[in-house]
């Protein structure tokens, strides 16, 4: 009897799981999570993301006898039934393509606001640099990041205004 | 839902068919309806916890099932009218993520009258939408939501016949909105089509030779009329995908199913000998090993066990006799000393036009230049998968296909099963670009399922995806060019040489890996296609031919071709558009002057314009990105980070595009980082402006990681870039800081009434390479001629 104890999206689990499971595995296949996927399993694509704690992990590595954190998953992540300020500027933006990888991106976009909340094009570009999109929805993805930080200062953004990229004008 | 089969019956929890359909159903109509507004309002209501297909079914049930085709020729497979008024298409495409199904409810809807909000469109299942192919050739909107239109004008026509009945007045006299029918002379009196056909069959057949030519006798129609189309509605897919309750292939679960893992050779070409179960059979969950021949996998109850189970499983192999492929160091060299196989498929036949050798000897300039483009992995964010339920005598495949009617049909002939017996289900994955139209993944869950008896997950490892998934062919591709004394081309000579000649096809029973490593195979291998690049250049004296090269190992090779997005278009575009631009320097001209003089030369044009539409998107561009002429290279700078501008245009089908980069290129690191971008883009009727900037976005992104970073690296037994790390991708800290997609419609008739839509997915990818490597040259006044431009081949060339 391995019993694992995970508190995830605010609610405690008692899982009889081996305690080298990937955590994962088991919020896919044990709690019916859909959030985090299956990238690479070795840490390098940011697919599987989640929060523990408030900061953004990979889950395809850590095992669930070291996921003794306050976990957050995509599913957790509206609060008193609204919408992350995170997944309302995605739809703005309409960022995705498939889709596939933006677990990771909206969680690492989160907990990179949640440290910084007024990053610098600079600080975007080195705070996502980790996870990976191959369908290249990098571009509307820092576009979101940035209205989400203008949602969160109370800053409008016009319709396309955070595509735009300020300090652009000096060079040309 | 109600469909036609439901209406008939009553669903039953302990049908197979009904247990599927009826959760998957929810998940893929569960945001049909809902617009950005109403998701944002009621955001707090979908928050889903645990739900899964299985979590419906209650037993599994016994009957036989069994799926067949649907009717292409009877309205009622491709549309049906419920109760309340809201309407489901039923569409036998796949959307990679580029919003074609967003986009086909729009044509549809506009068709139809009836509101953005009140439908749904449900795609790719073989036992419920009509086969038209799944994804392929960035048809989807070009071909296939035309037949949408022409089939939703005809649901119209019938709805306004029974209206009419209903209000006693002539069709003439008739408005509709919404779906609500109305009197022109009195509009309190109405009927809503809810009310004319809900939940019943329209009965109407359709004709036409093959499914593309599905017509009913309504016209489509003027595009002056219509009011969804044009609009940036917002994809319906999008708010499911960032709460995460969006139901994706892999989340698929139902009760009894077990986890499988494939152990691959650990050299290509290699011989299974042995293998010691007693290596795995102790370790928890373990169920089984299933081997035929080469093929081997090991199947456990819990993913994680399956995991484990295939990584520590001890297994000898024999090594070929010789070696299966030069290393990719030597690929180029081998690529052009193998003798040049003229092609016997008339796709790669080639053309000549005039006397290019003669005009060449008498040129006044002659350049010639070599361009190598190495192997490109498809390698996706996730790695193949599928799940396979074997329960009733039949088995339904839940896969990312983006073919699945092939990959029906091909798993039937694999497993020797009548095709409607064999169900596949396609849902949304990551990203497709031709690496599913051949679902390794899908045969294998078929045949594992079918060996277990229940069903079964299985999901490719990082490193089996990145090595064996299908590849992009490499190309070595030889130019020539001649000049007469003003700079004018006289002649063009392109002799390209394409390694592509283990290409598997559509999910063809005897050629996806699975089959492969069985020994199932086809007598030859095949060549697949291949083509020239497309321009529209006016040169009197021109050839295109090319060559296909076959490496020594054929079959069971990490090295079987695929498509890979825009399948020849980045290769041949990088050695015409960088030769093009080579000759404007010879020139001494402007590349878009020198480009436009080339367009210009003749005046003729074809059916779609082609001509008048390329000179449109040069323009386009050099005009949005502000472009002062001026021969290349520029004055080169002195510090550390030089910055040029470069151009390259193509045409693909009907779509014509001109890409322009900005590039700064690190002097002392070798990183380029293109900052700029501008595309110029006519793709004719547009039907989502927002749809389309993002999908050429991803276009031209996905064209930079190739450009710069991406290659399939191998040694002379095996493929060596096997993760992120030895198979580098862009990455966001090396995406651009502005790209400006430019719309244009350079039809002669812009306003023509019928003017129609062309594929976006794929024709602004194929200038990207060009584009760089220009813009490098206008930078640094080196000229790169061979992919990926990683930063230590940029030193390299620039101390040279």
């Amino acid at each position: 009897m391995n019993e694992i104890t995970l508190r995830v999206n605010g609610e405690t689990h008692s899982l009889d799981v081996d305690p080298s499971t990937p955590l994962l595995y088991v919020l896919r296949n044990d709690l019916g999570l859909r959030g985090p996927r299956f990238g690479c399993g070795v840490a390098q694509c940011g697919t599987c993301t989640v929060l523990m704690d408030g900061r953004a992990v990979r889950s395809c590595i850590l095992p669930v006898s070291r996921s003794t954190g306050e976990i957050r998953t995509l599913e957790g992540l509206p609060e008193d039934g609204e919408l992350h300020p995170v997944q309302q500027a995605w739809i703005a933006e309409q960022a995705p393509q498939c889709g596939f990888c933006q677990n990771g991106q909206i969680l690492t976009a989160a907990a990179l606001l949640d440290s910084n909340p007024n990053p610098t094009d600079e600080e975007i570009r080195d705070g996502m640099d980790r996870v990976l999109c191959r369908c290249m929805t990098y571009y509307r993805i820092q576009a979101a990041v940035r209205r989400t930080a203008n949602a969160m200062a109370g800053r409008e953004t016009d319709e396309r205004g955070a595509a735009a990229v300020s300090g652009r004008e000096d060079d040309r | 839902m109600n469909t036609r089969n439901e209406a008939r019956r009553r669903p039953d929890a302990n049908r197979v068919e009904d247990r599927v359909a009826k959760s998957v159903e929810q998940a893929l109509g569960r945001w049909g309806g809902a617009s950005r507004r109403d998701f944002l309002k009621a955001s707090g209501l979908f928050v889903f916890g645990l739900t899964t297909v299985g979590a419906a079914a209650g037993r599994q049930g016994s009957e036989d099932a069994s799926w067949p085709d649907p009717d292409f020729l009877q309205l009622d497979s491709w549309l049906v009218v419920h109760e309340d008024g809201r309407v489901t298409f039923y569409v036998g495409k796949t959307d990679g993520g580029q919003g074609v199904g967003t986009a086909t409810q729009q044509m549809m809807c506009d068709e139809l009258d009836v509101a953005f909000d009140q439908a749904t469109v449900v795609m790719g299942r073989t036992d419920r939408t009509v086969d038209q192919g799944g994804s392929g050739g960035s048809d989807a909107i070009e071909r296939d939501a035309m037949v949408g239109r022409r089939i939703a004008a005809e649901g119209r026509r019938v709805l306004l016949e029974m209206a009419s009945e209903r209000l006693d007045a002539p069709v003439e006299e008739l408005a509709v909105r919404d779906g609500v029918v109305s009197l022109r002379r009195d509009p309190s009196r109405t009927v809503t089509y809810g009310e004319l056909i809900g939940g019943r069959r329209f009965d109407v057949a359709l004709t036409g030779a093959n499914v593309n030519q599905t017509t009913g006798v309504a016209s489509v129609k003027p595009v002056q009329d219509l009011k969804l189309v044009g609009q940036s509605i917002p994809r319906y897919d999008i708010p499911a995908k960032v709460d995460g309750s969006f139901e994706w292939a892999v989340d698929v679960r139902l009760p009894g199913m077990v986890h499988a893992r494939n152990v691959r050779p650990p050299f290509a070409g290699a011989t299974l000998t042995d293998v010691d179960e007693s290596s795995v059979r102790d370790l928890p969950g373990f169920l089984r090993l299933v081997r035929k021949g080469n093929y081997l996998a090991v199947v456990c109850e819990r993913e994680e066990q399956a995991i484990e189970a295939a990584e520590r499983l001890v297994t000898t192999w024999d090594k070929p006799t010789a070696a299966p492929f030069p290393a990719s160091d030597d690929l180029f060299d081998f690529m052009r000393s193998a003798e040049w196989a003229p092609p016997t498929d008339g796709r790669m036949a080639g053309e000549t036009h005039g006397d290019p050798d003669g005009a060449l000897a008498n040129a006044a300039t002659v350049v010639e230049a070599g361009y190598d483009v190495p192997f490109q992995g498809h390698t996706a964010i996730g790695p193949a998968h599928a799940l396979a339920d074997p329960s009733d005598g039949q088995l339904t495949i839940y896969t990312n296909d983006m073919k699945p009617y092939s990959h029906r049909t091909g798993i039937a002939e694999f497993l020797g099963m009548p095709p409607e017996k064999v169900r596949v289900i396609w849902m949304e994955g990551p990203q497709l670009y031709g690496r599913t139209a051949a679902d390794d993944a899908g045969f294998e869950a078929a045949y594992l399922a079918r060996e277990m008896g229940r069903p079964v997950r299985v999901q490719w490892m990082r490193h089996e995806e990145t090595a064996w998934d299908t590849k992009g062919p490499a190309f070595a591709i030889d130019m020539r060019g001649g000049l007469d004394r003003d700079g004018n081309v006289v002649a063009l000579d392109y002799r390209g040489r394409i390694a592509n000649y283990a290409h598997v096809g559509y999910n063809q029973a005897r050629t996806v890996l699975i089959a492969q490593l069985m020994g199932l195979r086809p007598e030859r291998p095949s060549p697949g296609g291949a083509r020239g690049p497309d321009d529209m250049y006016h040169v009197p004296n021109r050839r295109e031919e090319t060559s296909a090269v076959r490496l020594p190992l054929a079959f069971e090779t990490p090295l079987r071709t695929g498509n890979l997005r825009d399948p020849n278009g980045p290769q041949t575009t990088f050695a015409n558009e960088s030769f093009v631009d080579e000759l404007a320097v010879a020139a001494g001209a402007d590349p878009v002057e020198f480009r436009l003089r080339l367009l210009r030369a003749a005046t003729e044009d074809d059916e779609a314009f082609r001509r008048a539409r390329s000179i449109a998107v040069v323009e386009a561009a050099a005009e949005a990105y502000g472009w002062d002429a001026r021969p290349s290279p520029g004055p080169v700078g002195s510090g550390s980070v030089l910055t040029g501008r470069g151009i390259a245009y193509a045409y693909r089908q009907r779509t014509t595009v001109a890409v322009i980069a900005d590039v700064e290129v690190n002097r002392d690191t070798g990183r380029v980082w293109v900052r700029r971008m501008v595309c110029a883009h006519d793709c004719g009727l547009v039907i989502n402006p927002d749809g389309l900037e993002n999908t050429v976005q991803g276009n031209l992104l996905h064209g930079i990681s190739r450009t710069l970073y991406e290659e399939v690296r191998f040694d002379g037994e095996k493929v060596t870039s096997v993760d992120w790390r030895s198979h580098p991708t862009l990455t966001h800290r090396d995406s651009p800081e502005q790209i400006e997609v430019v719309v244009v419609n350079g039809d002669p008739n812009p306003d023509r009434p019928d003017l129609r839509p062309y594929g976006a997915g794929e024709p602004s990818h194929r200038p990207v390479p060009a584009a760089i490597a220009n813009a490098i040259h206008d930078a640094t006044g080196v000229r790169m001629r061979r992919l990926p431009l990683r930063p230590e081949r940029v030193l390299e060339a620039l101390a040279e």
